[in-house]
């Protein structure tokens, strides 16, 4: 425990580095994930080439990405932009088949019910659709972003510094505690910006809490008072 | 006044669900599409909105042929009632029943507060305004889907099966509603339902729909039930059988009425309604 009361600045640096890191990615791989994942939903065609091809994306190793990205995209092979492209490559692999799925899962009496009342078809997307779909993608986004978290890690091989740091330090010099702090620190990263993810999805999509599932009686509207404020 | 002219509809995989259907659908009245599934009537409804466009002939509303009005904005200004309400489940009670006129771009606070009258229009508390679809019981998610299909004050209201997924006494409850609302709303309503009950119910005018949507009877439901235009009609009213074929028997404590099974049906009273 000594090296870590000893290193506190450094796990706190790299902490926050490692957070820095993790969120382009998760974000980019969101929205591009939300055009692709409409295409694969809407189109046949498009929808087993698109699911295949990001399937596939997902199976190339971190590192072999990592060095393969910079001459393609003609950047340095210590430029963060590499891991950034990366990961979001990854996160994308991951959430535009879960933007498909989730689009799928919306009640199709819902659609046409709004389609009934006089949406257009884009304002049906996206107050209708995108919304209702809401919990699936958010499914895929947690999935995604923790699987960022854990390959930020990966990207101490290029130089890039992350938690991964303690990893291949703490090997290099036998410190055991090292090691553990560094995986210890990226579990707890995972779980924060999963929370976070979660807080977001509850506060965005006020009708899927738990409060507001359970479904009232009939008393209910006899008897407004009964139920007190305590109803909502 | 709603007008089909010799519409048909020919779906894509080659079913012919409307086969040369005309009919006059005069306003202020309510006319109820009845017919088991498979008779069209639901395609028939949703004709009117341009939610299915006809293979053939026209559909006219007040002597305008709707195939070349914009199916968005017609659909903004004819009311839409469906099963379970049809509501959105992310919406709050009172954004739900807003949703048109928000469309159409009425002010947010302006449709809300016009929401809250028509919650009281349709006899909902007004405490279930901000609770979501599944807070509410079946017959109040009804109540809001009707109210919904009001709140832009359409002169058209189309009603698809919408009592169809709640229990019988709300069902009861829900109907004479629709009666009442009727009475002082006046507007055109075109009701569907496999119920016959319901139809000779809420029916000024009841079209009865054999398969492909051909028309079996027109008429009040009077007329239907006094002269069955066929042996279809007929079997499907039950006029001579069931409920509807009563006699009288006389007992010891007066007369009553009993059907064809034997069960009582009611008493016999002097001087009934008039009309």
């Amino acid at each position: 425990m000594n090296w870590v009361w000893n290193n506190l600045d450094l796990i706190g640096e790299l902490t926050l580095e490692h957070i820095r890191l993790s969120i382009p990615p998760i974000l980019l791989g969101f929205l591009i994930s939300i055009p692709l994942g409409f295409l694969a939903y809407r189109f046949k065609l498009t929808r087993g080439l698109l699911l295949t091809v990001a399937g596939l994306l997902y199976t190339i190793p971190s590192l072999a990405l990592f060095v393969i990205l910079p001459p393609i995209i003609g950047v340095s092979y210590l430029s963060e932009v590499n891991i950034t492209i990366a990961l979001t490559i990854y996160a994308v692999a991951i959430m535009a088949r879960s933007v498909a799925d989730a689009l799928g899962s919306v009640d199709p009496a819902v659609r046409q019910s709004a389609t009934a009342v006089g949406f257009s078809s884009w304002r049906r997307f996206w107050q209708v659709e995108f919304p209702l779909a809401g919990p699936v993608i958010l499914a895929g986004l947690r999935v995604a972003s923790v699987s960022t978290v854990s390959l930020v890690t990966v990207g101490i091989f290029i130089g890039i510094e992350s938690l991964g740091y303690l990893f291949t330090n703490g090997l290099q010099r036998r410190i055991f505690a090292e090691v553990l702090t560094g995986v210890v620190m990226t579990v707890i990263v995972a779980l924060l910006i999963d929370a976070i993810l979660v807080l977001i999805g509850r506060l965005l999509m006020p009708w899927t809490n738990p409060g507001t599932r359970r479904s009232a009686n009939r008393t209910a509207t006899q008897l407004p008072l009964a139920q007190g404020g305590g109803a909502r | 006044m709603i007008e089909f002219r010799s519409v048909s509809k020919q779906f894509p995989d080659g079913t012919l669900a409307v086969d040369d259907f005309s009919l006059v659908m005069p306003s202020r009245k309510t006319t109820v599409l009845v017919g088991s599934s498979g008779s069209g009537k639901t395609t028939i409804l949703r004709m009117i909105n341009r939610m299915v466009d006809p293979t053939g002939g026209a559909v006219l509303i007040d002597d305008e042929d709707i195939s070349g009005l914009e199916p968005v904005a017609l659909r903004r200004r004819i009311g839409y009632v469906m099963q379970n309400g049809g509501l959105l489940p992310h919406f709050k009670v009172v954004d739900n029943i807003a949703t048109v006129p928000v469309l159409t771009g009425v002010p947010r606070g302006a449709a809300r507060e016009q929401a809250l009258t028509l919650m009281d229009t349709v006899g909902l508390d007004r405490s279930l305004a901000d609770r979501y679809p599944s807070q509410l019981s079946g017959g109040q998610q009804q109540r809001v889907g009707v109210a919904r299909g009001l709140a832009a004050n359409p002169n058209i209201l189309l009603m698809d099966e919408p009592f169809g997924a709640v229990d019988p006494i709300v069902r009861a409850e829900l109907q004479q509603e629709t009666i009442r609302l009727q009475r002082e709303l006046d507007k055109t309503v075109v009701f569907v339902t496999h119920d016959i009950d319901e139809a000779f119910l809420l029916g000024d005018q009841v079209v009865i729909l054999e398969k492909g949507g051909r028309i079996a009877q027109v008429g009040s439901p009077t007329e239907i039930l006094a002269d069955p235009a066929s042996e279809f009609v007929a079997d499907f009213i039950g006029a001579d059988r069931g409920k509807r074929a009563l006699s009288i028997r006389r007992t010891e404590r007066g007369a009553i009425l009993v059907d064809s099974e034997g069960r009582a049906a009611g008493v016999l009273v002097d001087g009934g309604p008039t009309a």
